[in-house]
């Protein structure tokens, strides 16, 4: 219904474009019939170049007001998170500032010279001081932020061993994710999708006969223990997937044939986040909205309210149901994670003979 | 016939004066210009309005998912039963409408109609190096085009795994519908596109090199051919590097190599790929893909830097820095490829050189930035249609470029790789400028082209909305982005965490939709004024380069009698010392004039 309404507003657009370019025709009439632009519709272009300026400012003020609010730019829940975000603020500062200016200057330029019936413009085609200025400041001004950005990458991407973290595995297939604890010796057991052997219930190819593959633990929701780092061993059976994970700053490819790892260090429970002031407006907000198309929600068979909850999301295409391949994260404290993980089944446990 | 059949080609270059029946002369033509229209035609106008289509499906679907939808039905038959897309034909849409607009709009429709059309023309000669080569170029262009198009009518649907159709999901029809015989046409399309591309660059390439004029130096040409030029150099570096991805996937595909493939287990069996890596294949996408952006960018700004300095009446600011900047872009972008993948699993010590090779290229884009705007200033700027889609490009490349810090710095793309904010970054930066380019080019060489004038209140009105729906559109993106919303979803509703950016899609497809309904309006002035525009004169714009020394009806050869010699680069407008406030390049220095820097 609403596709139908938005289609007759589109087909109302279209009518009143229509009628406007005959009013555009009818006023032309008498004018002269050349197709070039001449002082009138240099003045009224020139305006509209000035109201444009004012557009742009307008939209990016409503994009602030309105979605400005984001869980990407502050309450991140990851050792390294608020480093990035400081970068990132940083780097949103500069372009903020390059694009109010140089918006401001093209635009007000394309109002100010517009042209006039005898007035005659400036020759002026070469300087090369301001040449060097426009290319030293970029050149400082990148120089910084390249330092920065890489202090910042190498710091995420250097994983200490020395701080004794904890091994996951992120198994991705299409369409869901599995996550695999390296158990009480914290050491993955071997795997190969050719050790696949779904009769025997061992689904993500763990070789039987390794002796640390014993005490693996599979699951299909991530816990994670507060405040310990962890290194994910990413792997994927299939396609290419993503292991995203956005409130912790963290995203690396699962790629089949081959083992990639990403680590972070989680610091706040996923209890504390929900008491989070900022997170609890976004999370009554969205359940106003949903609220809202009710009957919508409850005919797609999902939960009207939201409760906040982490996400490892997949962003990468990976085919038909891309679009719903999740798995929840909880970061929970030691004693509950301990408490948490001595119910799973051990990898020995869950094979079937 | 000839056109003009009593005019006599008497010059170094060969003699055209072979009759002309309408084949030779509209459908196989060897003709420059004409091979230009044919490439309008086909690449920007056809594949444009097919390419716009899917984009406006796909916002539908977004803002409205899996809402039954009267278009859908209508348009999709089969693959929107009772009016619902299927969540495959989404991501082929999303496939496709990338590939048509990258590849058949913005390559192959951008440079082969201003290419053709101007390469020639603006550096005085009768025609390309070989016009054969060129028909030949179009001629792929066409069947490409014609493969792309019929793997929508194929059983399984078209490709569907992304434009960057990264193995294994585009190798393996058990991973995807669409990875069977539409994943074939894909390839085999861009195979044939790839050889039409080379073919075309290569001829761009000699005719510069080989057919200037009688004075036209290196450093005298309008930075449109620097632009084309050098568009073409990286095109013949890069695209082969693509078409040797395309072939080893085809063979990993069809013939069972491992190149790109290694422990798959795929719906209940193992597969015997063994020892290859996805990584290889994105490695070599992507070398040509970030150049890729380039060559749909840099002919963009050739034709923004003539249109710019042409309405202003001015020289355009910094010639040689244009020069310089376009040949630092060129070069860089063939080393910064790596960005693509900082989260690739490739190691991390390479994210930090790309890092740094990618923010450089920040710095040759700064200087034409600045270099439009103070060409800008103290300007008696005309307002025509084509100065206001110029003026829109050097906004929505500075918007859309200022956001590549972010997404080029290796420690901030791990949150925002592959969310809306690199849809909204790279359609500012590359779709939308490089639009504005063909549009302005459309404007400006239309009289060129067709000997008529486009309307022009058409125009203020086609750019207007255009501009205010670009802005609608992917501006709010940016932020839907950074709420970590990943592309490429059929539907979020799966994702409470986003409900809070449903009303901001909703909106951004309204203007998706007024924005891609407006482009009727330009429709409609191209077609009516090809037949009943006003007739053009023969230098409407009071501009100084060589084409608008040929006369206004074409002919073979392009100009009657000898061909204009140069004396003068292309720049000389409100010159000092001289009456009109525009010196064609033909026109000899005066005494004791003096000439800038050359």
């Amino acid at each position: 219904m609403t596709a139908l309404l938005t289609i007759l507003i589109v087909l109302f657009v279209a009518v009143a474009i229509w009628q406007m370019v005959k009013i555009f025709n009818l006023a032309q009439v008498g004018a002269s019939n050349s197709q070039i632009a001449d002082d009138n519709d240099n003045r009224i272009n020139g305006y509209l170049m000035l109201g444009f300026l004012v557009f742009i400012y307008g939209i990016t003020i409503v994009s602030f007001i309105y979605l400005g609010d984001q869980p990407l730019i502050s309450n991140s829940a990851s050792e390294h998170g608020p480093g990035l975000d400081n970068l990132l603020i940083i780097s949103f500062v500069v372009i903020f500032i390059v694009q109010i200016i140089t918006q401001f200057l093209l635009h007000y330029f394309a109002y100010k010279y517009k042209g006039e019936k005898g007035k005659k413009a400036l020759f002026y085609a070469d300087n090369n001081t301001l040449e060097a200025i426009w290319t030293g400041i970029p050149v400082i001004v990148l120089a910084g932020l390249i330092i920065y950005g890489l202090f910042t990458w190498n710091d995420i991407m250097t994983v200490d061993e020395q701080k004794d973290p904890m091994i996951v595995e992120l198994y991705a297939q299409q369409f869901n994710w599995k996550a695999r604890y390296g158990g009480d010796d914290n050491v993955l057991g071997k795997a190969n999708v050719r050790l696949i052997d779904l009769d025997n219930a061992n689904i993500l190819g763990v070789d039987e006969s390794d002796p640390n593959a014993q005490d693996d633990v599979i699951v299909t929701e991530l816990h994670l223990p507060v405040g310990k780092p962890i290194l994910f061993k990413m792997r994927s059976q299939d396609v290419l997937h993503s292991a995203y994970m956005p409130h912790f700053r963290a995203q690396m490819n699962c790629v089949p044939g081959m083992v990639t790892q990403f680590a972070f260090t989680p610091t706040v429970t996923t209890a504390e986040m929900r008491q989070n002031p900022d997170i609890q407006n976004k999370v009554k907000n969205i359940n106003e909205l949903r609220v809202e198309r009710q009957a919508e929600i409850e005919e797609a068979g999902q939960d009207l309210l939201y409760e906040f909850d982490y996400l490892l999301l997949c962003n990468k295409i990976c085919g038909k149901s891309h679009y719903n391949m999740q798995m929840k994260i909880v970061v929970e404290t030691q004693e509950e994670f301990d408490a948490w993980i001595k119910e799973q089944k051990t990898f020995e446990n869950s094979l079937l003979n | 016939m000839s056109a003009t059949g009593d005019t006599h080609v008497q010059d170094d270059h060969d003699v055209h004066h072979h009759k002309e029946t309408f084949v030779t002369k509209y459908i196989f033509s060897q003709d420059h210009k004409m091979i230009a229209k044919q490439y309008l035609i086909t690449g920007v106008i056809i594949m444009g309005i097919i390419g716009i289509l899917m984009s406006l499906m796909i916002r539908m679907q977004i803002a409205w998912p899996e809402q039954p939808n009267v278009i859908f039905e209508s348009l999709l038959g089969k693959w929107a039963p009772g009016g619902v897309m299927d969540a495959d034909i989404y991501l082929a849409l999303v496939t496709i409408h990338g590939t048509i607009m990258v590849f058949f709009v913005l390559t192959a429709g951008l440079s082969g109609t201003f290419s053709n059309l101007l390469i020639p023309l603006q550096i005085g000669a009768r025609d390309m190096a070989s016009g054969f080569l060129n028909m030949i170029s179009y001629w792929l262009f066409f069947l490409s085009c014609v493969f792309m198009i019929a793997s929508f009518f194929v059983e399984a649907g078209p490709a569907a795994a992304g434009w960057t159709i990264y193995p294994p999901l585009s190798a393996l029809p058990l991973a995807q519908g669409g990875s069977g015989m539409g994943m074939t046409l894909w390839l085999v399309s861009m195979a044939i596109f790839i050889a039409s591309s080379l073919l075309g660059s290569l001829n761009y390439i000699v005719t510069v090199i080989n057919l200037r004029t009688k004075g036209m130096s290196m450093t005298r040409l309008p930075l449109t051919i620097w632009a084309f030029f050098v568009t073409a150099i990286i095109g013949v570096i890069s695209f082969p590097v693509l078409l040797s991805a395309a072939l080893l996937l085809i063979m990993d595909r069809s013939f069972g190599t491992s190149f790109f493939l290694s422990d798959i287990f795929i719906q209940g069996e193992v597969l015997h790929y063994q020892g290859g890596s996805p990584v290889l294949f994105e490695h070599l996408f992507w070398f040509l893909g970030h150049p890729e952006v380039y060559i749909v960018l840099l002919p963009a700004l050739g034709i923004t830097s003539e249109i710019i300095a042409t309405n202003s009446r001015k020289p355009i600011f910094g010639y040689r820095a244009m020069v310089a900047s376009i040949l630092a872009i060129a070069f860089l972008s063939t080393i910064v490829w790596g960005h693509h993948m900082f989260i690739s699993g490739m190691n991390p010590f390479l994210g930090s050189v790309f890092t740094f090779t990618t923010l450089l290229i920040a710095i040759p884009s700064a200087v034409k930035a600045f270099n439009y705007i103070t060409t800008l200033w103290k300007g008696n700027l005309q307002m025509n249609p084509a100065m206001l889609f110029s003026i829109g490009l050097v906004s929505t490349f500075i918007t859309g470029g200022l956001t590549g810090i972010i997404l080029g710095d290796s420690a901030l793309d791990i949150n925002v790789h592959d969310t809306y904010f690199v849809v909204a970054h790279f359609h500012l930066v590359m779709g939308i400028s490089a639009l504005y380019g063909v549009f302005a080019g459309i404007y400006h060489w239309f009289p060129k082209m067709f000997g008529r004038m486009m309307n022009k209140n058409l125009g203020y009105l086609h750019f207007w909305v255009t501009a205010v729906c670009a802005y609608g559109v992917f501006f709010p993106m940016h932020f839907i982005g950074m709420a970590g919303l990943p592309r490429r979803y059929y539907t979020n509703s799966n994702f409470p965490l986003f409900d809070d950016t449903t009303n901001a899609q909703l909106v951004i497809t309204m203007f998706a939709l007024v924005g891609g309904v407006v482009q009727i309006v330009f429709l409609y002035n191209f077609i009516s004024s090809i037949f009943y525009g006003k007739k053009a004169e023969q230098n409407p714009w009071k501009s100084n380069t060589l084409e608008w020394t040929a006369p206004v009806k074409h002919m073979h050869g392009n100009w009657p009698g000898e061909i204009p010699h140069v004396y003068r680069w292309s720049y000389d407008y409100s010159k000092p010392g001289h009456d009109d406030d525009f010196v064609p390049q033909n026109v000899p220095m005066k005494e004791g004039e003096e000439e800038l820097h050359h």
